[in-house]
């Protein structure tokens, strides 16, 4: 739990043992209108995800950003390794057959 | 002006719409004092924008109050240059902010009262209040919320939390009546559907917080009311120095802008 009242942000300091309590890190990520995914915005700390949830409100859409928000734990999260960049992503590199690049987009079709 | 103040002073409709404004303003203040103090910086830009959605009630509201008057006055007129004696609120939002806690505590009466309040004048006879109360409904409704995750995290956390919260609660209930005085407001405003007698929110304020204590391991004060007298015009001795910082600089340098 947070200290109340400490005057210092960014993480309480335990009165007896001086160790900084830092709330869990969450991912945000938002949905700006119906029909897109989700995006990656940012990250926050709360003390659990209902709160995370709502300072995700305050932090991210307060310009009417999204519709629908996600967080998610950032420990929850496995990522990539930088070490790991040329064997998971150079193989891509020319496959061009993968790209939809021979066929015509037919016109009026939104985020393709 | 002091013609003007006067005719807002002996219009009931403009006594009222202060009074509603000036517990907005004031408790906008004190939340603004937040503002780079908060335990985390997440909870810093929630106060900050709880504390905006108040402000801009009052803006709303303290316009419609100046139209009222003869001559009209601005916003910034009832705000910064009324002195103590003629601002409208109750105590509960000039009181010091404490610890987090009794900012919680607050934050939960007053958010509840509001909802209840915003939620009955939305069906106000008078255009004006109407809309101003279903823009600014949506806003206390999401207040409370932020208060309640609050008081249930810690009311229900930790040793400490707790007795600092029960202890919030404590100091903040005496303030809890006055909300609920109606008896500066004229009965003719009652009756033709523009007002809303606040006893009349009573039950709902109680049954909601009550609900939010039980869920968060408190206990409902029993405490007796404090004496009080904001809605004449009577303060404590907090509110001169939030006006002194509050109307300091548009004293100083009347007209600036920037």
């Amino acid at each position: 739990m947070v200290q109340a009242g400490s005057p210092s942000q960014g993480g309480s300091t335990d009165p007896q043992t001086g160790n900084r309590r830092e709330w869990p890190l969450f991912e945000v990520f938002v949905r700006s209108r119906r029909g897109l995914s989700h995006v990656h915005v940012g990250s926050l700390h709360a003390p659990d995800a209902a709160m995370a949830l709502r300072n995700a409100r305050d932090l991210y859409t307060r310009r009417q950003e999204g519709v629908s928000l996600w967080v998610v734990p950032a420990s929850a999260i496995t990522a990539s390794s930088p070490e790991e960049k040329d064997a998971f992503f150079d193989p891509a590199a020319d496959k061009i057959y993968r790209h939809p690049t021979f066929y015509d987009v037919p016109e009026g079709v939104e985020h393709l | 002006m002091t013609t003007a103040h006067a005719t807002l002073r002996a219009s009931a409709l403009a006594t009222y719409v202060l009074s509603l404004a000036d517990d907005a303003l004031v408790a906008a203040q004190r939340m603004g004092e937040w503002i780079a103090a908060a335990p985390q910086i997440e909870e810093d830009v929630a106060l900050g924008n709880i504390a905006l959605d108040l402000l801009g009630q009052a803006r709303s509201l303290l316009t419609y109050a100046g139209s009222l008057a003869d001559p009209p006055l601005t916003e910034d007129d009832l705000a910064y240059w009324r002195d103590e004696r003629d601002f409208l609120n109750v105590h509960l939002v000039e009181r010091p902010n404490g610890d987090f806690g009794v900012t919680v505590a607050r934050l939960l009466v007053l958010s509840t009262y509001l909802r209840e309040l915003y939620a009955r004048l939305i069906h106000s006879t008078d255009d004006t209040l109407a809309a101003i109360a279903a823009k600014a409904v949506k806003e206390v409704d999401y207040h409370r919320d932020h208060a309640t995750m609050w008081v249930l995290r810690l009311g229900d956390g930790t040793e400490e939390s707790h007795a600092r919260m029960q202890a919030a609660l404590d100091a903040e209930w005496p303030y809890v009546a006055e909300l609920f005085e109606g008896a500066q407001i004229d009965p003719s405003l009652v009756e033709q559907g523009v007002a809303i007698d606040p006893a009349t929110l009573r039950d709902a304020f109680d049954r909601r917080v009550a609900d939010v204590l039980n869920e968060a391991t408190l206990i409902l004060p029993d405490v007796r009311p404090a004496v009080t007298g904001g809605r004449r015009g009577v303060h404590s001795e907090h509110m001169g120095y939030l006006l002194a910082e509050m109307q300091y600089l548009a004293r100083s340098h009347p007209g600036a802008s920037w």
